[in-house]
């Protein structure tokens, strides 16, 4: 088969390069609110005077509890885009579901492996098996791996799709799971109650943590943006290829009709 | 600081694997747009083109 581009194009667009130089500018800022501006977490205790606190490890909050709650928003936006296309049984509704599943996966992964790290010097374990918090985000995680391996597999693309859309729609149950696990279960989980929902946080770090949501929200965009425009190539190249097949086939029958049309009137 | 290895190592994961995501998305990009004629190349900027 002949190649039928003459250029390489990319998924970049003037305003995906504007989004992306944009969300550059927000990690620095990040990093320089995160690691210069804001103090660490020291506090003296009352009655022995000593100093106690997460000291710099806090400063992990900036990047570990944005990329949670991006997290929470991208695999609500693959079930609801799952949920769509059970509906509409539209591309357009597929495409997005896979690619903010894609995304919000390698967040939770990311969540997980940060939240580990936080935890060692602030509760002394990398990982506690009992905590419900824990549990509830890795079997999230893992679900929506076997998404993706679902996606994966040789299947005919709409019954894929189909099945794809209901893992999606009974992995998303687990997540208010994962939300509300530290105050069904309080006493099972190292995880403390919600910082924001009682603002145990404020001046500089509330307003870090703020511009933290709002960078990570512009580098999923930026990510699920791209994703999402693979995904859609992925479609136009599969649906040229078949139509460069159809018409190949044809232009051989063609060939053949003319040949044993020649060879009836020599 | 304190904490400076976990610091690192947070930040640090983090950053390479979402820079190595981000690649490997737009690597895929590239690599399917050569598979998909130009006139259906809905959102894609062109480059390095070679009929003009």
């Amino acid at each position: 088969m002949t190649n039928p581009t003459s250029s390489v194009a990319t998924t970049g667009s003037p305003g995906s390069r504007a989004l992306g130089l944009a969300t550059l500018a927000g990690l620095v800022g990040l990093l320089v609110l995160a690691f210069v501006l804001t103090e660490p977490d020291v506090r003296i205790h009352p009655s022995t005077g000593q100093e106690i606190g997460q000291f710099d490890a806090v400063r992990l909050l900036y990047l570990h509890v944005p990329m949670a709650v991006i997290t929470y928003v991208a695999y609500s936006l693959a079930a609801f885009a799952s949920a769509g296309y059970l509906i509409k049984r539209t591309p357009w509704w597929d495409v997005t579901a896979h690619a903010a599943a894609e995304v919000g996966t390698v967040f939770c992964f990311l969540v997980l492996v940060t939240g580990s790290i936080w935890g060692r010097p602030v509760w002394n374990t990398w990982w506690e098996w009992g905590d419900v918090r824990l549990m509830t985000t890795l079997i999230l995680f893992l679900m929506f791996v076997g998404y993706l391996a679902l996606r994966r597999t040789a299947a005919d693309p709409r019954v894929q799709a189909r099945r794809a859309a209901v893992v999606a729609l009974v992995a998303i149950v687990d997540l208010p799971l994962v939300n509300r696990s530290v105050e069904w279960w309080e006493n099972r989980t190292l995880h403390q109650k919600s910082t924001l929902g009682e603002l145990k946080i404020e001046d500089l770090t509330l307003f870090t943590l703020m511009v933290g949501f709002l960078v990570f929200l512009m580098v999923f965009s930026w990510l699920l943006l791209h994703r999402f425009r693979v995904g859609w190539l992925t479609l136009a190249a599969g649906e040229h290829q078949v139509a460069a097949a159809i018409k190949e086939r044809r232009a051989e029958a063609d060939g053949s009709g003319v040949a044993s049309a020649v060879g009836e009137t020599s | 600081m304190t904490h400076l290895g976990y610091l690192l190592g947070g930040w640090g994961v983090a950053a390479v694997l979402l820079t190595v995501y981000a690649v490997s998305v737009v690597r895929r990009g590239r690599a399917l747009s050569v598979s998909v004629p130009e006139d259906k190349r809905r959102w894609l900027t062109s480059q390095n083109p070679t009929d003009d």
